[in-house]
């Protein structure tokens, strides 16, 4: 599956600047994964050592927050659109 | 003192602190960024160990506003904007102590806060004057109704443009008392969340200074000033035990740091008072984390009447759970009956008028002290943090019909008497 993965520029700083890039995989842990090969700079700041999400980047899967749906094991589809946001923000 | 309604001073005398990630330790130059590059945690100012502070004396010789403890807030020089806000009465509440089964019990009223009646004018003032030190000539918010409000008044009197973001359900009050001071002002369909999750692309995209975003290192610290009025105002000592609202639980979180810093600073002595968080429970993942421990925080579609609580999924709500777990505090969740029964209550008790957070922090400290986690010999404070009139229909409904009469006396005479017959 081929989806899009748009950055905030604070983590596409290391993705050379590229805001917007395409991932293939299943679910949506295997599309993170797909990212960390293609760009190894940003692997680390997306997903710890054992590949599980950190508890201050929040992904949402076509608008919604992937946690509800399963977190990295969500599955995804063909143009799909996951945006990854700092959860340090509101209240 | 007098008000102000522009910038007072040049603003080539203030300049913000630089700042440190919470979570990994980076440094960051000071500028309109909460995020750390490194690990995304949340950046903190910083402040030199070594500044000279002030005294009791000095203090309280100072006006009254949140400013008078300017050293503890994240600026080098002087404020030059929303120089009135802050310095709210604590109110000592018999009725409520009794209700309480506590030795005392006092009101922390920041529903007359100024200028738009809740404690977010405190942290608006904070990000504001970091708006002035990087020349930012647009704030904005992602709000739940209070920080809406106090964005578009602060935004207003100082000259800046506001563009604010709200959920399409707030309460009439709450997006009348925002859109009267002609900001940008845009509804969003969705939850709070959402609201949330898009300013985080706006701030990303326009680079303007969205207060609980990008500017939220430096709008944070004006939460820790209610801990300090409250220990000034109690003769420089500190309470027991601190009842609290949570949403994005960055008050609580405040609370445990300001009230660490006067017992830094010699100011009071004793021990941080025990933080107890309130929310509602049909948005309660605060709660839900305090009660099950850990550190992982399980987001919630929220679902009640108490909106300004409305956060599913609070930024600060592992630190806030941190901070009353290390307090020795807890957590409380009540009902949307119980809030409106806490709204009734906290005026009969204390003649304070609170909104629906004021309602859920009173039933939840009633909750909390049957639940014997308040104790008879607490000296109790409880954080009421907006004023009723944002919220009346959480409570028309609830009150007692009111009776309508001729204007004779015998019809006094008749309510009097207990018969209206």
């Amino acid at each position: 599956m081929s989806i899009t993965v748009n950055l905030p520029s604070v983590l596409a700083t290391h993705a050379g600047g590229v805001r917007t890039l395409r991932a293939n995989g299943r679910t949506l842990g295997e599309a993170v994964a797909n990212v960390a090969a293609q760009y190894p700079a940003l692997g680390p700041r997306l997903r710890d050592k054992d590949g599980n999400p950190y508890p201050f980047v929040v992904f949402y899967l076509n608008d919604e927050d992937v946690r509800f749906r399963g977190g990295f094991a969500a599955p995804v589809q063909d143009g799909d659109e996951v945006t990854v946001i700092p959860a340090i923000a509101g209240g | 003192m007098t008000s102000t309604t522009a910038p007072v001073a040049s603003r080539a005398s203030l300049s913000a602190r630089p700042l440190r990630c919470r979570n990994c330790g980076a440094d960051r130059a000071a500028g309109p960024v909460s995020i750390c590059e490194q690990c995304l945690g949340p950046l903190d100012p910083v402040y030199e160990p070594r500044r000279r502070l002030p005294n009791r004396k000095a203090i309280a010789a100072r006006a009254p506003s949140l400013w008078r403890y300017k050293e503890w807030l994240p600026f080098d020089g002087d404020p030059v904007l929303s120089l009135d806000s802050g310095f709210t009465p604590l109110v000592e509440t018999p009725a409520l102590a009794r209700r309480l089964g506590v030795t005392r019990a006092w009101v922390k009223n920041d529903t007359v806060c100024h200028p738009s009646l809740s404690f977010k004018d405190r942290v608006v003032a904070a990000a504001i004057n970091a708006a002035a030190a990087f020349g930012l000539d647009t704030i904005g918010c992602a709000s739940t109704g209070n920080l809406a409000n106090a964005v578009a008044a602060h935004a207003a009197r100082a000259g800046l443009k506001a563009w604010i973001f709200i959920p399409d359900t707030l309460e009439a009050a709450k997006v009348i008392g925002a859109s009267v001071y002609g900001p940008r002002l845009v509804r969003v369909r969705g939850t709070y969340d959402d609201v949330n999750r898009l300013c985080a692309q706006v701030a990303d995209r326009f680079g303007w200074g969205i207060v609980n975003v990008n500017l939220r290192g430096y709008y944070g610290e004006g939460s820790k000033t209610v801990a300090y009025e409250i220990a000034e105002q109690l003769g420089w000592r500190l309470p027991t035990a601190v009842v609290a609202p949570m949403a994005g639980g960055s008050l609580v979180t405040k609370l445990h740091k300001g009230f660490g810093e006067f017992l830094d600073a010699g100011l009071v002595a004793g021990a941080v008072p025990r933080l107890y968080g309130a929310q509602a429970s049909g948005c309660a993942p605060i709660v839900r984390l305090v009660e099950r421990g850990g550190t992982q925080l399980e987001p919630e579609v929220p679902n009640t009447i108490c909106r300004s609580l409305a956060i599913g999924n609070p930024a600060d709500g592992p630190f806030a759970a941190r901070a009353m777990q290390q307090s020795g505090g807890w957590a409380a969740a009540v009902s949307d009956d119980a809030l409106v029964q806490g709204i009734r209550f906290l005026a009969e008790d204390a003649g304070v008028f609170a909104e629906t957070a004021g309602g859920v922090t009173a039933a939840a400290a009633l909750a909390l002290a049957r639940d014997g986690r308040l104790r008879p010999e607490d000296e109790v404070v409880l954080c009421i943090t907006g004023h009723g009139l944002k919220t009346l229909e959480a409570v028309s409904g609830a009150l007692p019909e009111v009776p309508l009469i001729a204007p004779r006396l015998k019809e006094v005479a008749a309510l009097v008497d207990g018969n209206d017959s």
